[in-house]
């Protein structure tokens, strides 16, 4: 399977997916730590993927997203932005207005 | 490797001619910047493609010499 392949099964298979350096208890940069603080924030029920643990993922998802940098947010299959992005559509509620209207929250 | 403030802000106008950039160095070591930029040209455009338009200007250094940019975008208010 070609890396953009796997990258399409993971974007598409999870509503929202985080790939970012790391994991969600021990990020390895701070923009990454930057977005796992904001989706635990609003209580969002995300896979995340360790770009550091696959060097082939790490490449290909740059490409794959036309975007230069990690962390990178996908909700329900579509590119969100990265850490900066994810701040902005906090600051303005759009995030929330996601999560709400895509039922993207941890269920109790 | 790192980037001078002038040089980001440089590329960025050299792109986008009407914006207003604000180039902040966060830690004091070159490495680590914060960039607000302002622009008409964003008007119209999804975030994404707004800071993707920032992203061209830098030529590929986003993600490569240049690790840290926080980077904001915005249109102007009338």
């Amino acid at each position: 399977m070609s890396v953009h392949d796997r990258i399409d099964e993971i974007v598409k298979g999870n509503n929202v997916v985080l790939f970012m350096k790391g994991s969600p208890l021990f990020p390895q940069c701070g923009f990454s730590s930057k977005a796992i603080a904001i989706l635990d924030h609003l209580n969002v029920a995300y896979e995340s993927v360790d770009v550091l643990q696959d060097m082939e993922i790490r490449a290909g998802i740059k490409d794959y997203s036309d975007w230069p940098t990690i962390p990178q947010l996908y909700v329900k299959g579509e590119f969100l932005g990265g850490s900066d992005i994810m701040m902005e559509m906090y600051e303005a509620g759009e995030l929330q207005e996601l999560v709400a209207t895509h039922s993207l929250a941890k269920s109790a | 490797m790192a980037m001078q403030a002038d040089e980001i802000e440089g590329m960025i106008r050299a792109a986008l001619p009407d914006a207003l950039v604000e180039i902040t160095d966060l830690a004091g070591d070159g490495n680590h910047y914060a960039a607000r930029v302002v622009s008409e040209s964003f008007r119209g455009l999804p975030r994404v493609k707004q800071h993707k338009a920032v992203y061209d200007a830098l030529g590929g250094r986003m993600g490569g010499v240049l690790h840290a940019l926080q980077l904001t975008t915005a249109i102007p208010q009338n």
